[in-house]
């Protein structure tokens, strides 16, 4: 209850902004510039196998003070590529 | 004996280098510690009047460095203590009078002579702060649990990683329990988990530290305040001594603590 009331107040949001302004402080990458790393990584893959566009999701991950990029990449199937 | 150099630094400005200097220097004097501060802010003399030393500067930093005295005459003895001094900065020049490596050779040639020398940084990422730092063999990064010291606190923080002068410890400044129990303000475990830093110190929001400068009276000379015992544990702490962080301990704060330990 207590921790209930306490994240409804402006230190969570303090909070969750600086995370988000961390983040790009420390990477350099605004959101504009990881949507473009986004569609490069989605051509250059492409090349090698067949995914599923829509359903990549990439976004930096912390572990301490550093940021670790992770991209999440569904394939396609091989029974799908052949229809 | 070789004094170990201390360097204070934060980011922003106004969030407690000159009262943290000034109040950790005379912990470490009132254990028996030979002390030296250095007014690292050159053109902003402050340390000098937080100690309530400012009508006893005959030399500053900037005179030992262009040779116009010797560095034992540009050591202001507080009379309080008897192994406290301070070398006042320059208040007519500025950051470019000086360089890192004159930095550098300074505290070596004081070394031999004392056991802690501290630097109070200037606010900024520019000279005056690469002059602090250069010396340094340990740097503490002090923040407010604020939006903007604690990001300002991150970009030093990395800085100080890139150049190898890590890792840093961290003071948390000015904390208002009452607000952060309220959900007002970061707690101590906030900017823990933001800035992933090793902490050193937990310091209250508390008006005797403005009547104590306005005196120039550092707190940590009676050691009754919430402050003033704030600065003494982390004097205790640079010391080597194990102190629990207890008064201002909040809730999640221990696993917190015990986790970061590096
Ligand atoms: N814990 C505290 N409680 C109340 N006031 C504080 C505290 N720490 C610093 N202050 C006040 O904040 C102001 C800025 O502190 P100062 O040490 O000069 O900061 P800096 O050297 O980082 O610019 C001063 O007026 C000081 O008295
Ligand atoms: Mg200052």
């Amino acid at each position: 209850m207590m921790k209930f009331l306490r994240r409804s107040k402006s230190a969570a949001s303090a909070k969750e902004r600086l995370q988000l302004v961390l983040i790009h402080d420390r990477t350099d990458l605004n959101a504009t510039e990881l949507e473009a790393l986004k569609d490069d990584l989605i051509a250059t893959i492409s090349r090698h196998v067949a995914i599923d566009p829509l359903g990549v999701v990439i976004h930096i991950a912390q572990d301490g003070r550093s940021q670790r990029l992770v991209a999440d990449i569904p394939l396609r199937s091989a029974n799908q590529r052949r229809r | 004996m070789t004094a170990k150099v201390v360097t204070i630094t934060s980011g922003k400005g106004g969030v407690g280098k000159t009262t943290s200097v000034a109040n950790i220097a005379v912990a470490l004097a009132s254990r028996g510690q030979r002390v030296v501060c250095i007014d690292g802010d050159i053109g902003l003399r402050n340390l000098d009047v937080v100690l309530g030393l400012e009508n006893r500067i005959v030399y500053d930093l900037v005179d030992v460095i262009e040779g116009r005295c010797r560095l034992r005459q540009a050591m202001i003895r507080d009379k309080r203590l008897p192994e406290l001094y301070l070398i006042p900065a320059a208040q007519t020049r500025d950051k470019t009078a000086v360089s890192p490596s004159d930095m550098i050779r300074l505290c070596d040639e004081l070394r031999p002579d004392v056991d802690w020398i501290l630097i109070d940084s200037p606010a900024g990422i520019e000279r005056g702060f690469r002059n602090a730092i250069a010396p340094a063999d340990r740097v503490l990064v002090i923040t407010n649990p604020d939006v903007s010291a604690v990001r300002d606190a991150d970009r030093v923080i990395g800085i100080l990683d890139a150049e190898e002068k890590g890792p840093v410890s961290l003071i948390i400044n000015r904390v208002n329990s009452d607000m952060v129990r309220r959900g007002e303000m970061l707690s101590v475990e906030d900017v823990l988990d933001l800035l992933a830093v090793h902490l050193i110190g937990i310091v209250p929001e508390d008006e005797n530290v403005i009547v104590a400068s306005n005196r120039g009276q550092p707190l940590s000379l009676d050691g009754k305040s919430r402050a003033g015992v704030a600065f003494q544990n982390i004097a205790r702490r640079l010391m080597g001594e194990e102190v629990p962080f207890s008064e201002l301990e909040t809730p999640g704060l221990w696993q917190r603590l015990l986790g970061r330990r590096r």
